[in-house]
């Protein structure tokens, strides 16, 4: 077996007892919310004995660890519940919200790189001057510019000059790719710029660590013009550990998904689960914390391995 | 302490001869000599000068109550009402001064006992090492999978809505970063000889973290904490901006900005508008402060 492989299996086992954990975890924090899904749903007849009927067959009548292993037992069978609400497979649900939710975060990685990427360069280029100090502050300022009032910003503002509004109603991709990136800017403009601030500010500072290193003189030494010499040598190189940093902040960025899908109306993980925890959806918040949570593992692990494979000198 | 042997000229003291080769600066030029060196963090620090202290002296800044119903709603900004009103009638820059006091109380909190938890936590962790440390940091792996905003939403969500739970939570979200970050630091200087001296001699491994490795790890959590006050403050926004978080009627930035702003928002932009700026302007400043420290404090993460 090669070293990679190896290493990615060591990591999915390490993966084991951190979901473990944490979906101990949820399981226990949600079940600490005050109130319960069924005194919500019947609100209206709060006749005692209907009450624990009802919890009896939704199984909220057992203690907490032996649901919890029920829950196990379940899971491990690829079975994680069903939704005390709508009565499908929360599943089927989380299926139904994660596309809009990938799509954003793609979305969002990839408008964080065109704006990084190039502010980095020249930043480092135009090192402690008027422009660097401007790329910096700006950068600074979408670190701090909350997302969720930038989408706002981003709503309030067409609307009051243009009397425009966003669309509201949800569009798939593959039904009208057009409406759906229409849907789909905005939000992603305003996690981008976020995520964009830490990144820049990597790529700042690895284009101004390679461009000290020997053969970068040597390139400029034999007369390549400066073009060639920051392009092919330096922002090749100054790439690799920048691309760890987009991918290490999918954590901040789900986060930030959560918020701005509110703020749009998109139908992703993030409404979901606010709903869910709202209706007190237990089954369904486990789902959905779960997977954003596998989500981050993940794609922490595709950017650890990526790492080595961008740069053949690591070995893990 | 012993008083050193040097006689001490005016002007000088007991490194006497090396403080004279340094020309004395007075207070005004050392500021000049701030500003010019770290402009940005002189601007961060105005920053959260001017909204820290109108959030404290809300009092004084405005002669409206945050939840008065001063005016008329939904009016326009004016000279009376400088950030307009709301649709109860309330003055929205009164909200947003008193929303600051509860913005800042939250995040000082979050990040005092964040890093408290977190620094003990990465201490005994790293300082003991062996078993206790895989375990502890099997947790951390646990809490460090969640995002910092869905794991301060799951606590807020079990404990209920309440400025002290808001602190909890957020303290919870960010204790196990702080905790890596101090037990990476504290597995360098472990390994330092004076902390074999120490040990050698007797010390006990209480006395070795609080005298001989604390003192050396303040220049990083000084660093982090600071990171982590600005994120404190837009998490606790965003948890009372999707309801979870500082209950109504009391104001906070997070909740002036959704619920009523949202219905109002081609109506009455000022509504959701200023709590937002104030809310950047004060994580801008943070941020900005944050980035000069590390300039000064961390060497090793000192920017070219």
């Amino acid at each position: 077996m090669t070293i990679v492989s190896t290493y990615i299996l060591r990591r999915l086992a390490l993966m084991v007892p951190v979901l473990v954990l944490v979906s101990a975890l949820v399981f226990v924090l949600i079940r600490a919310i005050p109130g319960d899904a069924v005194s919500l749903m019947l609100e209206e007849s709060a006749d005692p004995a209907e009450a624990a009927l009802l919890r009896q067959k939704l199984g909220l009548d057992e203690s907490i660890p032996v649901q919890f292993m029920y829950w196990s037992r379940d899971a491990l069978q690829g079975d994680l519940g069903t939704s005390l609400w709508t009565r499908n497979s929360v599943t089927s649900e989380v299926l139904r919200a994660l596309p809009v939710t990938a799509e954003l975060a793609l979305l969002s990685m990839i408008v964080a790189a065109l704006i990084a990427i190039p502010a980095g360069i020249i930043s480092a280029i135009k090192q402690d001057t008027i422009v660097d100090y401007a790329v910096r502050s700006i950068s600074i300022l979408g670190l701090s510019i909350p997302a969720f009032w930038l989408g706002t910003l981003m709503i309030m503002l067409p609307a009051l000059w243009f009397k425009w509004l966003p669309p509201t109603d949800y569009v798939p991709i593959y039904e009208n790719p057009i409406e759906n990136l229409k849907q789909f800017i905005l939000p992603a403009l305003a996690l981008g710029y976020f995520l964009s601030a830490i990144t820049m500010r990597m790529m700042r500072s690895q284009m101004l660590e390679v461009m000290r290193q020997d053969y970068i003189r040597t390139a400029r030494a034999k007369g390549l013009r400066e073009r060639a010499v920051i392009m092919r040598h330096t922002v090749r190189n100054a790439l690799v550990p920048v691309i760890t940093v987009l991918g290490g902040q999918m954590g901040g960025l789900l986060g930030g998904v959560v918020i701005i899908e509110q703020i749009f109306l998109l139908p992703g993980l993030g409404r979901l689960t606010l709903w869910s925890i709202q209706v007190r959806d237990y089954p369904q918040i486990q789902a959905n914390i779960l997977t954003i949570v596998i989500l981050t593992l993940v794609v922490n692990l595709v950017t650890d391995v990526s790492y080595g494979w961008l740069d053949p000198r690591i070995r893990f | 302490m012993q008083k050193p042997a040097v006689a001490t000229a005016p002007g000088t003291n007991a490194l006497g001869a090396r403080d004279m080769l340094r020309p004395r600066v007075s207070r005004m030029r050392k500021l000049r000599r701030l500003a010019r060196t770290k402009p940005l963090g002189v601007i961060g620090l105005v920053l959260v000068l001017v909204v820290g202290l109108a959030s404290i002296f809300a009092g004084v800044m405005t002669q409206f109550g945050p939840t008065e119903l001063a005016a008329v709603p939904l009016q326009k900004p004016s000279g009376t009402h400088w950030f307009g009103t709301d649709d109860f009638g309330r003055d929205v820059f009164a909200r947003v001064l008193y929303g600051g006091r509860i913005s800042l109380r939250v995040g000082f909190f979050a990040v005092v006992v964040g890093l408290t938890a977190g620094t003990l936590l990465g201490l005994i962790s790293a300082y003991r090492g062996g078993w206790l440390d895989l375990i502890l940091q099997r947790f951390v792996d646990a809490l460090m999978a969640f995002p910092t905003l869905v794991l301060a939403l799951a606590i807020v969500a079990a404990l209920g809505s309440s400025q002290r739970n808001v602190v909890i939570a957020i303290a919870v979200a960010i204790a196990p970063n702080i905790s890596r970050v101090v037990r990476s630091s504290v597995f360098a200087i472990r390994e330092e000889q004076y902390v074999e001296a120490a040990r050698s001699i007797g010390v006990s491994d209480w006395r070795i973290m609080a005298r001989h490795i604390l003192p050396n790890i303040v220049g990083p959590l000084i660093v982090v904490g600071t990171a982590y006050f600005g994120s404190a403050i837009v998490t606790e926004a965003a948890l009372s901006f999707v309801g979870l978080g500082v209950p109504p009627p009391n104001p906070s930035w997070g909740n002036m900005m959704s619920g009523s702003a949202r219905t109002y928002i081609t109506v009455a932009w000022w509504m959701a508008f200023f709590p937002g700026l104030a809310l950047s302007l004060l994580v801008f400043g943070v941020n900005l402060i944050g980035d000069t420290l590390r300039d000064v404090l961390d060497p090793r993460m000192r920017q070219r």
